[in-house]
């Protein structure tokens, strides 16, 4: 069986600035896969395009080795694809709860009733440590717990491809400590993560695997051990 | 499926009121007030859809409004059908333009999304003041035909006939509000990029928020012909149709169905009296001042403040 996704020379132009210049990779199913990179280096415009938000300019997706390139988001997220968002993005109007029935009756495969969807719901927020403020509003809610709703929602979709992006940028190391475990439990029961994260320690603690991007180009891809090692990345970061 | 009838059960209590004021005061002038009021109702439902439901604010009421009365108008002149048919045409008319324009938001959001339905409105107008058929600018007058059966008065039938389309209306709003298409709406709303992240197929969604909103206005403006008799551009056209539909839901509340319905019956009522009482400018005036009293002290409408304050007495 092949990867779980493909990404084959993708392009992304912005006007005149290349935001993605021919990426490849390949996340396994069941991987912990990191996606690292310096600021401006791609990873986001990566996202889009994997998730849909953008479309991209050249190059093809593969999921579970079917072409999704043209795919609207939604289509892809009803395949399994679920993306939490860098600057958390909640259903302002409603409740946490609610947030959280968006993705079930609209994405989750096998459409529950809404009472269904409700103790599905629930059950996603206790696990992500949100349920006794389910009926709360997002305005309501502390940082840390709207990245949790963030992540929250997205498992909601009950995808097979979970993409967290920078779901920790901004919180201290103990708000770190608390979403990390909540990964890496998702990640037993079987559901593919790409994490995008600056904050190293994260990375290379959850990720089995990483990328880097630079530019827009991939340089270098290996375990998180290989990764610190290669000289590429250290220019990258550093410079010389 | 009790809670399916209350939007039913309210307008029918609404019209049937109205009925008793009209037969024991004898006053034949409310039938045409009580109409007004009603085609807002229609109206600012209408508009409530997508504006207040999908965000989506539109400025071109007007526009949909007139394609449902001028494709009433030219059935009229040409054919003659009975008033279900016209109405059913100028819904589907401007439904269809509520399609093309939802295409629209592919492209425009926010500001230039109202700006596009204002220039629409802008649009179709000149066509109708150059299309000989219809009058142009001076506009053409029509003749009622005879009433249906129970009726015996032509103002009161299409009194009987708005207060069923209103009750229509309203109903239709419950049931988008009370489904997963009406939650789809809201998520669209608060945050599209994430709406369609979270598998909300939005731009069908979108789709059907500006049909379905186009539609009923079409309906509202339908048997307008028939009410005023005298159909000319600036009357059809007029601004009073893009302020009011929006400045109903925003006074009665945009997130409910009951939003508009008391938006217009409030406001609708207040200009049907100003009108008469005081001066018949002077009702966009009282729209004006309304509207910037509540955007100022209660942003949610008055069914938001009701429940905040039924909630306070909670506490």
């Amino acid at each position: 069986m092949g990867a779980l996704l493909e990404v084959r020379g993708v392009t992304k132009r912005f006007g005149g600035f290349r935001a993605l210049a021919g990426v490849s990779l390949e996340v396994q199913q069941g991987e912990r896969f990191g996606l690292i990179g310096p600021n401006g280096s791609g990873k986001t415009t990566l996202i889009n395009c994997i998730s849909g938000a953008l479309a991209s300019d050249g190059g093809t997706i593969l999921f579970r080795g079917r072409d999704i390139t043209g795919l609207p988001a939604h289509q892809r997220t009803r395949l399994g694809i679920a993306r939490s968002f860098q600057i958390p993005r909640p259903f302002t109007s409603m409740t946490v709860l609610d947030n959280l029935l968006i993705p079930l009756e609209y994405a989750a495969p096998g459409r529950a009733s809404r009472t269904d969807a409700t103790a599905a719901a629930m059950e996603t927020l206790e696990l992500i440590g949100l349920a006794e403020k389910a009926r709360l509003r997002p305005a309501d809610l502390t940082q840390v717990d709207l990245r949790k709703l963030e992540l929250a929602r997205a498992m909601a979709a009950r995808p097979a491809l979970l993409i967290s992006d920078e779901a920790m940028a901004g919180l201290s190391s103990a708000e770190v400590d608390a979403i990390l475990p909540i990964l890496l439990a998702l990640n037993e029961r079987g559901i593919t993560i790409i994490m995008i994260e600056h904050i190293m320690r994260a990375v290379m603690r959850f990720s089995e695997r990483i990328a880097v991007l630079d530019a827009g180009e991939k340089i270098a891809e290996g375990s998180p051990d290989e990764i610190v090692r290669d000289p590429r990345v250290e220019k990258a970061y550093l410079g010389e | 499926m009790r809670k399916t009838l209350v939007p039913a059960a309210v307008a029918v209590g609404a019209v049937l009121a109205a009925l008793l004021v009209v037969r024991l005061t004898g006053n034949r002038y409310a039938w045409f007030a009580g109409y007004v009021v009603l085609q807002y109702i229609v109206l600012a439902t209408a508009w409530n859809v997508l504006g207040g439901y999908t965000g989506y604010v539109n400025f071109g009421t007007a526009a949909f409004f007139a394609t449902g009365a001028y494709t009433a108008l030219v059935l009229v002149l040409t054919v003659r059908p009975p008033l279900p048919v016209m109405i059913l045409a100028g819904g589907l008319t401007a439904g269809l333009l509520g399609l093309g324009i939802g295409y629209l938001t592919l492209r425009l959001r926010g500001v230039f999304f109202s700006i596009a339905t204002l220039a629409l409105a802008v649009v179709l107008q000149t066509f109708v003041m150059n299309w000989d058929l219809v009058g142009g600018a001076k506009g053409v007058s029509v003749i009622r035909p005879r009433p249906a059966v129970p009726f015996t008065d032509y103002a009161e039938y299409l009194f009987a006939v708005m207060a069923v389309l209103a009750a229509a209306a309203v109903s239709f709003a419950w049931w988008v509000e009370h489904s997963r298409l009406g939650r789809g709406l809201a998520a669209i709303r608060d945050n599209e990029e994430a709406a369609e992240c979270m598998g909300v197929p939005t731009l069908r969604l979108k789709l059907f928020a500006t049909t379905a909103s186009g539609f009923l206005m079409g309906v509202a403006g339908a048997p307008f012909p028939y009410y005023v008799t005298l159909v000319e551009p600036l009357s059809v056209f007029s601004l009073d149709y893009a302020v009011n539909s929006l400045a109903m839901p925003m006074i009665g509340g945009t997130t409910t169905w009951l939003g508009p319905v008391v938006g217009a019956v409030l406001l609708g009522t207040a200009q049907q009296l100003a009108t008469v009482t005081i001066s018949s400018e002077l009702n966009l005036l009282i729209v004006g001042v309304v509207l910037v009293g509540f955007v100022l002290l209660a942003p949610q409408g008055v069914v938001g403040l009701a429940g905040r304050l039924a909630s306070r007495r909670r506490r």
